[in-house]
């Protein structure tokens, strides 16, 4: 029964998108940052739908994507840009290279955990949700005798020390969301504190976000936060690999939207369509894929553990998350990040490392003018050269958009400049730090 | 006088290939650094911030300082391999030089994923350290890790290029100093070495400029206090549009030529050429026996050392799991297969334009220095500094300019724009690699003799044949050398690629290193097509080797010695 009602929707569905299907063009650009899995099934699933239509999946990094379809708007030979990170839509969009698309399919709600699927103004849409969690090496903690870590928090542990890794956010706008996140459901503040504690531990911040699992699947360094579907397949492709989403994770959506003037929009919005089906949408269940599908009804195909955002709340719906607050400090934060912890890792390392050894020290012992340096050390690690007023301040922002819409447009001062005081004050923050903490050890 | 308009007209037609593929792209991408972001009027604020900021200052320092280490470590390991090999009679010879050249080729992604396998702080040497003497020696780590990887990444261009000239000696200058008695090390410190200069200074300024601009093992090793990395973080974030990324990448170019332009100096006003007949190489001898001994073993230390990376890859290829363990976990020949059947056309499509290009590379690396070393074309050297000024460009600089530039000129009959059709990744290899064919191929001409040219002038030959006749067969070993480190390391070239290819069916094997080193299960499939450009390249260079033995033999017998 249940197999012939599958049966008939999906014939009912064939039907359906085979109609238009004669009005297709008979080629469809796509510009991805997918990799060949998953790009490969969706091409033979929708060729097959569409015998006469070509796709050809362009791969390119999601920052040469952008770039790409930047730089050939006056020519443009794309139809689709397909990617994760929400971030590089938003740039598409503000420069005017896409094209609004109003959705046929139905049944698709709005938000997936707290964060909304589809592009409010109708440029993109969300196909698919991705969760944020920790991914480890079991070989490896089990050889260096590490415990597995289940939260945020625990990274902060000097157990972890130079074992953890992550991609920076300015490299990764998915990363960027999971800092973000980090920051909106913890504070300002506080999130920064504990991102810092995290980072201290760094093994290495890596340029890419594939960077991440590579480096935990070779060993190269036990823990890596990524995002679910690089820890999931790495497991299913073999490597002794786990992983586990913290309580604290954000839903990011991946999106797709049509690139202005598209060549055949026809065959672009029949694949947009294709995608939201439930044809389409069955597709992510591929272990090889494995992205939460935003179609809830698909949950009830998928296999026995497989997360459901729109059952389970506790995935991505703690933190009520802010997408204007985020944008508008986009930049601020990628570049606060690099400043603070990617370029200065060493100093940082160093910092947190002393302070560590002295809280180690201080175990057990009652030396109040030790205890006073260690938490002075610790605050002046956490030291922040921008309080959250200021980083919603537009003025500050722009200067690190600096993409000046027209030619009257003004801006003050440079991003290199705040750059300099920024790291002149961390720099000298993270010495001192490490030279109090080490007197404070040195006293016990 | 129509020889001075040829030179002219040679010189203005290399001008503007420079010119339409180099400087214009390039000058399209990097003229924000002249401009103020927040007016867009002209300004030189944003070199004043690089020097003001302290994470500039030290990553320059720490560029300066890797690329000053790499020539240093580079040459010892480059040095002993040219010397036995082109001085004795040396079994094998012409395997430890193809071998030799196997580490320029360093196929993007999965080359990094090898090396930390190998030598990474968990990699395999670490891991039995650890088992067996509970060491760890952190060799990718920092500065030293990079040094460590650029000598052992990029030291072939001084064995060839040195090896290249130590073959092009004149052997009657070698004989006169044995006959005033002069041997052994005095020989070679006072005759030989001095002779083979040029070979040795294109080489190591090769070295010099390739670890100061180098982008790839510092992302590998992910240290970003260099000026290239900060360049390259900078340029390709996402929707953020700060200069200083292309700041940087002025100044990478700026040095660049200044360092080029010192070690021009050092070679000015010297003569190497030969004597009066073709140049024939050094007297090879036979080794005695303990010195044979001793030869084989520094080499076959050396090269151990220079491809483990490699065997690493082919572990890696083979392997089916390989993590946190010396050896993989089984091994499979499932990647090759992969490979095989579903990528066969990124190998033939990287070997035509990988081939064409580095043809182009050595065309233009042979115009340009006769231009400069024998025309008196005004402003010659500038041809010689723009081409090698390419060297400092990072390649997603160069990808972005071409688009821009190019993306509105269709092509007549295609009906394409020229951004989006093969060719324009053909020439983008030419313009990336050129400056590789362009040093060996100045280093070739300086030792020939300029009276050779003119004694077949005197006999009636016009310039076009005595280039053809006289220079080109003359030069021939500076050639091979160029188009053997051109070619190879065309073959990985990804970043410049990625930005311009445009179907899947006109990629070449680094794009599709890319698609499968974006997943977990790429890894395999990956290392081996990393492998096969490894492999690919070794067969071309032993060839090439084989062909300059070869045309040395006739030679050495046409001039009946």
């Amino acid at each position: 029964m249940r197999l012939f009602g599958r049966l008939a929707l999906s014939t009912g569905l064939l039907v359906c998108l085979a109609m238009p299907a004669q009005a297709l063009e008979k080629q469809l650009t796509v510009v991805t940052s997918y990799p060949k899995d998953l790009t490969t099934t969706f091409k033979k699933a929708f060729e097959q739908l569409h015998p006469d239509v070509k796709v050809e999946m362009l791969k390119k990094k999601t920052t040469a994507g952008v770039k790409y379809i930047q730089e050939t708007a006056s020519n443009n030979s794309s139809d689709l840009f397909w990617a994760s990170a929400p971030d590089a839509f938003e740039v598409l969009k503000e420069d005017g290279l896409l094209q609004k698309y109003e959705v046929k399919a139905t049944g698709i709600p709005e938000v997936i955990g707290s964060y909304p699927i589809n592009d409010p103004d109708g440029f993109y849409k969300g196909f698919a949700g991705s969760g944020y969690g920790i991914m480890w090496n079991t070989r490896y903690l089990k050889a260096k005798n590490i415990p597995a870590p289940r939260e945020w928090e625990d990274l902060a542990k000097p157990v972890y020390h130079g074992h953890t890794g992550m991609s920076a956010p300015s490299r990764s706008g998915t990363t960027h969301l999971t800092v973000e996140t980090i920051l909106q459901g913890e504070g300002w503040d506080k999130g920064w504190k504990l991102l810092k504690e995290i980072g201290g531990n760094f093994h290495t911040v890596t340029e890419r976000s594939f960077g991440v699992p590579d480096g935990v699947n070779s060993g190269q360094f036990g823990v890596g936060i990524v995002i679910d579907f690089f820890g999931l397949s790495s497991q299913a492709s073999g490597f002794p690999v786990e992983f586990v989403y913290p309580t604290v994770t954000t839903l990011v959506p991946a999106n797709i939207a049509i690139v202005n003037k598209a060549p055949h929009p026809e065959a672009a919005a029949a694949f947009i369509e294709f995608l939201l089906s439930e044809e389409g949408q069955k597709i992510l269940l591929d272990p090889k894929i494995r992205r939460l599908p935003v179609r809830p009804e698909i949950y009830a195909q998928a296999p026995k553990d497989f997360p459901n955002p729109f059952l389970d709340k506790s995935i991505g719906a703690k933190v009520k998350f802010d997408v204007v607050k985020s944008k508008n400090r986009y930049n601020l934060v990628n570049s606060l990040f690099d400043v603070m912890v990617t370029y200065r890792l060493d100093d940082l390392r160093k910092a947190t490392k002393a302070v560590q050894d002295a809280e180690k020290a201080m175990a057990g012992k009652n030396n109040a003018e030790a205890a006073k340096m260690i938490a002075e050390a610790k605050a002046l690690i956490a030291a922040l050269p921008v309080d959250e007023a200021r980083s919603f301040d537009k003025d500050f922002a722009a200067i690190f958009k600096k993409k000046r819409k027209k030619a009257t447009d003004k801006v003050t001062g440079r991003q290199a400049e705040v750059e300099q005081q920024w790291d002149s004050m961390v720099k000298s923050n993270y010495a001192e730090a490490a030279k109090l903490a080490r007197k404070a050890q040195s006293l016990l | 006088m129509p020889r001075i308009r040829t030179s002219y007209l040679v010189a203005s037609s290399l001008a503007f290939f420079l010119l339409v593929f180099l400087v214009i792209p390039v000058g399209k991408v990097i003229y924000v650094a002249f401009q103020d972001s927040s007016t867009g009027a002209l300004t030189l604020i944003n070199f004043v911030d690089f020097f003001k900021t302290s994470l500039f200052r030290e990553s320059f320092i720490n560029s300066l300082y890797v690329a000053g280490m790499s020539v240093l470590f580079a040459s010892i390991i480059a040095m002993p391999l040219a010397y036995f090999t082109t001085r004795f009679n040396f079994g094998g010879s012409i395997i430890i030089q193809t071998l030799g050249i196997v580490p320029l080729i360093m196929p993007p992604f999965v080359g990094a994923v090898a090396m930390q396998l190998l030598f990474g702080s968990n990699g395999s040497v670490n891991l039995l350290l650890d088992k067996w003497f509970g060491l760890n020696i952190p060799f990718m780590e920092g500065l030293n890790g990079v040094i460590l990887v650029e000598s052992i990444h990029y030291f072939p261009f001084i064995l060839i290029n040195l090896s290249a000239a130590l073959n092009n000696i004149d052997r009657s200058m070698e004989e006169a100093a044995q006959n005033l008695g002069s041997t052994g090390m005095r020989l070679f410190r006072r005759i030989v070495l001095p002779l083979a200069m040029p070979g040795y200074l294109a080489g190591a300024s090769l070295v010099f400029l390739k670890a100061f601009d180098d982008l790839g093992t510092p992302l590998l090793l992910n240290v970003n206090n260099m000026l290239a990395t900060q360049a390259y973080l900078r340029i390709s974030s996402i929707g953020i549009s700060d200069p200083m990324g292309y700041v940087i990448s002025v100044i990478l170019v700026i040095f660049s030529l200044f360092s080029l332009w010192v070690s021009m100096l050092a070679s000015r006003g010297k003569d190497y050429s030969g004597g009066g007949k073709g140049s024939s190489g050094l007297l090879k001898r036979d080794m005695r026996g303990w010195e044979k001994a001793g030869a084989y073993c520094l080499i076959i230390f050396l090269l151990v050392l220079v491809l483990s990376p490699h065997i690493s890859l082919l572990l890696l290829s083979f392997g089916t799991i390989w993590s946190y363990s010396v050896l993989p976990d089984a091994f499979t020949t499932a990647h090759y297969v992969e490979v095989f059947s579903t990528t066969r056309e990124y190998i033939t499509n990287t070997l035509l334009y990988a081939g064409i290009a580095a043809s182009f590379d050595v065309a233009i690396g042979v115009a340009i220095s006769y231009v400069v070393l024998r025309t008196g074309v005004i402003g010659r050297r500038w041809l010689d500094y723009v081409a090698t000024g390419a060297l400092a460009v990072p390649g997603v600089v160069l990808g972005i300019g071409y688009l821009r530039t190019f993306n509105d000129f269709n092509v007549p009959f295609i009906g394409k724009p020229l951004a989006s059709w093969w060719v324009i990744i053909v020439i983008a290899l030419t313009i990336r690699r050129l400056p590789y064919a362009l040093r060996a191929c100045t280093a070739a001409l300086h030792q020939v003799s300029i009276t050779l040219e003119e004694a077949a002038e005197n006999l009636g030959a016009g310039k076009t044949a005595t280039v053809r006749k006289i220079i080109v067969p003359l030069m021939a070993g500076g050639i091979v050398a160029g188009f053997v480190t051109s070619f190879a390391t065309a073959t990985v070239e990804l970043s410049a690629t990625l930005m311009l290819v445009t179907a899947e069916s006109d990629a070449p094997l680094a794009y599709g290193i890319y698609v499968f080193m974006q997943s977990a299960a790429g890894r395999g499939p990956g290392a081996a097509l990393g492998l096969i450009a490894v492999v690919v390249v070794a067969l071309g260079s032993y060839l090439a080797h084989h062909f300059i033995e070869r045309n040395k033999r006739l030679q050495v017998n046409s001039t009946g010695q």
